[in-house]
């Protein structure tokens, strides 16, 4: 499929993508540092909804404390963030906002979704709530709870540097910019039961009919 | 509410005062429940608020409740407190499913029934007759599934997720805004009179 | 109706006037207007949230603005509807109650008490001395984390940030206790219909009385920074006025209700639980401002710890599920050792516990006002109806009633002096 396939070369780093330099001391002594400073100063964008939200302001108060690990500056502003932690449950109402927020974040950035609701909809299967926020914008950590406890959120958070740190400034495909089109993130029905053949796909969620 | 089984005494006061009109009453589980005429509902509530024998000056909830036995009607169920007299009264109305879903607003009566009543059309589809501003209030203005709390309405929505993704992500996002708020500046003429005097005071004062 | 009941403040330092209330700020006057006649102006119309620290939650609010005056304000809800009550109708009532623990999330055990109580009226059910006491220590405690998350918040929004990390200091400690207790810090669904998901552990009770006397100190702490601080009472007094006809117009309720000057309290005028035979001041206001929420609040916070160390006095031992076996599960050694006990765990898990025809409205006092549970029954174990009244939703509606005309700052105090939580609102 070539819907928003990100490894295809798109953008302005389409052209990196022909002279892409294999890794050497030089590169990944700059990736190291780079993915370093990255880690252990990202900015969260604190997009609360409901009751993981209580559990995020109690991770940022004194008894378990954000600023140990860098997130001390909450950005309430997406152009100022790094990493855009959603937590609570997403109704459809306000898909579009969290897909302008998103949106309106610069490239280095990552999102966590905080607990059951935001990575599958949670026990909200229902008219109302968006079944992951995975449908909407890409997401690199799923913590589940509901609420996760602050340590729950701390170890995401700490799989998220792991994974910042893994990264490298010469790949390109990792900043693509997946702009949101009418059809956003997810396949179409008819997609979704090619890929799911043979098995089919059970639940059917995604059937238009 | 405090374990009295007996029937309010304001029924037989809305019977003789209004005699058909109330339609019929009931104790259940030691609260008054009156069943009124839709017709008249305005006229009922407004008594019910003014008359210095019953008072209910506390709009307590305005809902709709719909049965799973589809012969049954929808009904309107307005539950009212009257403070000075610690007294407790469910006001219902009938709605019968062949008929049209609609009532006349208590906005003049209680405030507070302005977006309770904005709930209800939203959720079941009643409309509100005389009611300053009916739009939808949970739900986005133009959401076309349905009104949700319906019996015929799935739990899941009519359409199916990728659908609803896609019509959430479509949404305009400054459409949500009122037609009343875009021509907020043409308006600003017709502000009630004690915003203007408190606009005037805080001009003068500052505070 | 009760009387009303002045509030009377204890202060030890000076600063108050002879009546013994802290003496009120006058406000600055506004520079001289006309400055530059030919300057044309126009309205501006901007939009706040609905992601914005400042709302307490997914609130929009369309905000009209006359330089930094407010014209007018339009609140937008429903970014947080999550179709509790669609789903309340596909529930048993024991499933429904994990379902009330999000509506209002900062003070859940009381919110599952709540729900418990209407549905127990419901079904005719009685119970237990120990189950009532634990309930009202439940809701006590809810009412204190509730107010200690709102005193935090809108202190964080004019701008104290020291007291938001005071009161969830404060917060884990009680999260410490409810964590002993039902194994949950936030989302704890505490009660079952006839009773409770479990009892107190072995000395939770002398942990939770060491804590009630320790916490009023805290409470005496952010007194002494904030009740007589002049930049706080610049901010909240004759801020956001609502006299006690427009409250009871607005259905307002609570803490917001009792600001204005209406002293109505669901414990005191509709009692549950019990609550005639505690003794306790319910506070209330006179000026219905941002000052007065914050005082009333405050002082239900201490009057909360004297009725926790009154329930705790009268704890009775005994059980605390009902003994009614229609509704209570067996306890798990019969469950795993005879076949009775088995089929009728089965039967009451899977198929649910009906409830006679009937409906019921049962209002509690939760930390935010009145919770109303309106449950309508057809005999089945689901109900028909599961409707919440939501205190925060009334509240909320009469915003533009006590903004306009205010300062844009005023606003955000205005609206966290609300106390708001969007879980309730758009359920």
């Amino acid at each position: 499929m070539e819907l928003n396939d990100p490894r295809a070369p798109a953008g302005p780093d389409a052209a990196l993508r022909e002279g892409f330099v294999s890794p050497n001391w030089v590169t990944t002594r700059l990736d190291d540092l780079v993915n370093w400073s990255r880690a252990n100063s990202l900015w969260p964008m604190a997009f609360g909804t409901a009751c993981c939200a209580i559990e995020f302001m109690a991770t940022a108060a004194s008894r378990f404390d954000l600023a140990r690990f860098g997130m001390e500056r909450v950005a309430y502003s997406p152009r100022q963030a790094d990493v855009l932690i959603c937590a609570g449950r997403l109704p459809f109402k306000l898909a579009p906002v969290i897909r302008r927020v998103w949106d309106q974040m610069p490239q280095p950035k990552w999102c966590i979704s905080m607990g059951a609701c935001a990575s599958t909809g949670g026990i909200f299967d229902n008219y109302a709530m968006v079944q992951g926020i995975d449908t909407i914008v890409p997401v690199d950590v799923y913590v589940p709870g509901c609420p996760p406890r602050p340590e729950g959120l701390l170890y995401g958070i700490l799989m998220l540097q792991k994974k910042i740190k893994r990264e490298s400034v010469f790949d390109p495909s990792l900043r693509v910019e997946q702009l949101a089109d009418q059809r956003g993130l997810y396949l179409e029905p008819a997609a979704v039961d090619e890929v799911s053949e043979p098995f089919g796909n059970s639940v059917h969620q995604t059937r238009s009919a | 509410m405090t374990g009295a089984a007996a029937e309010n005494p304001t029924v037989p006061s809305l019977r003789a005062r209004f005699g058909a009109a109330v339609r019929r009453s009931a104790v259940v589980v030691d609260d008054t429940i009156v069943h009124v005429e839709a017709a008249r509902s305005h006229e009922i509530l407004a008594w019910l608020r003014d008359d210095p024998g019953q008072r209910y000056d506390y709009l307590v909830d305005v809902t709709a409740v719909e049965y799973r036995d589809r012969e049954l009607p929808l009904e309107v169920v307005y539950q009212l407190r009257s403070l000075p007299r610690n007294a407790f009264l469910r006001v219902k109305i009938d709605l019968p499913k062949d008929g049209p879903f609609e009532v006349d607003s208590v906005v003049d009566l209680w405030s507070g029934a302005n977006w309770l009543e904005r709930e209800v059309w939203d959720m079941f589809g009643v409309r509100f007759r005389g009611h300053p501003d009916l739009r939808r209030i949970l739900m986005w203005e133009n959401y076309s599934e349905g009104h949700p709390l319906r019996k015929d309405f799935p739990l899941r929505g009519r359409f199916s997720r990728s659908e609803q993704v896609r019509r959430a992500l479509g949404a305009d996002l400054d459409a949500h805004y009122s037609l009343e708020e875009l021509s907020i500046a043409d308006a600003y003429d017709e502000l009630p009179a004690d915003v203007r005097e408190r606009l005037a005071v805080r001009r003068e004062t500052g505070r | 109706m009760a009387e009303r009941r002045v509030l009377e403040l204890a202060l030890a330092t000076p600063g108050v006037d002879a009546a013994g209330q802290p003496t009120r700020v006058p406000l600055v006057a506004a520079a001289p207007e006309g400055a530059e006649p030919e300057l044309q102006t126009d309205h501006m119309l901007i939009n706040i949230g609905p992601q914005h620290p400042a709302t307490h939650g997914v609130l929009r609010l369309v905000v009209e603005l006359d330089g930094e005056v407010v014209v007018r304000v339009i609140p937008h809800i429903g970014y947080l509807h999550s179709g509790f009550e669609k789903l309340g109708e596909y529930r048993h009532y024991n499933q429904i109650i994990p379902l009330t623990d999000r509506t209002d999330y900062l003070s859940a055990p009381a919110n599952n008490v709540a729900f418990a109580l209407a549905a127990e009226r419901l079904m005719g059910i009685e119970i237990t001395p120990r189950c009532t006491v634990l309930r009202v220590i439940a809701c006590e405690l809810s009412r204190i984390i509730s107010h200690l998350v709102w005193a935090g918040t809108t202190a964080i929004d004019i701008g104290a940030f020291t007291v938001f990390l005071w009161m969830f200091q404060e917060r884990e400690r009680v999260y410490n206790l409810i964590e002993e207790w039902t194994g949950a810090r936030l989302t704890t669904t505490l009660t079952r219909v006839g009773g409770l998901m479990a009892d107190v552990p072995d000395g939770w009770t002398g942990r939770l009385r060491e804590w009630c006397t320790r916490f009023p100190k805290t409470l005496d702490e952010v007194d002494r920074m904030l009740l007589r601080n002049g930049i706080w009472l610049g901010r909240t007094q004759d801020v956001g006025v609502m006299t006690a006809a427009e409250a009871i117009d607005y259905s307002l309720s609570g803490p917001m209700l009792r600001a204005s000057g209406v002293a109505f309290d669901v414990r005191k005028d509709h009692p549950y639980l019990g609550y005639e035979t505690y003794d306790f001041e319910v506070p209330v206001g006179e000026h219905g401002d941002v000052y007065d929420r914050y005082l009333v609040r405050m002082e239900e916070m201490r009057q909360s710890v004297r009725i926790l160390l009154q329930a705790l006095d009268r704890l009775p031992d005994g059980p605390i599920n009902a003994a009614d076996p229609r509704v209570i599960l067996p306890s798990k050694r019969r469950l795993m050792s005879d076949m009775e006990s088995m089929i009728h765990h089965f039967k009451q898990v899977m198929e649910g516990v009906p409830a006679p025809v009937g409906e019921v409205y049962f209002p509690v006092e939760n930390p935010k006002g009145e919770l109303g549970t309106y449950l309508v029954s057809d005999g089945s174990a689901k109900p028909v109806r599961w409707r919440i009244r939501p205190p925060s939703f009334l509240n909320i509606a009469a915003l533009p009633k006590m903004a306009e005309g205010h300062l844009l700052s005023d606003l955000i105090a205005i609206n966290a002096s609300v106390d708001i939580v969007m879980g309730e609102i758009d359920r």
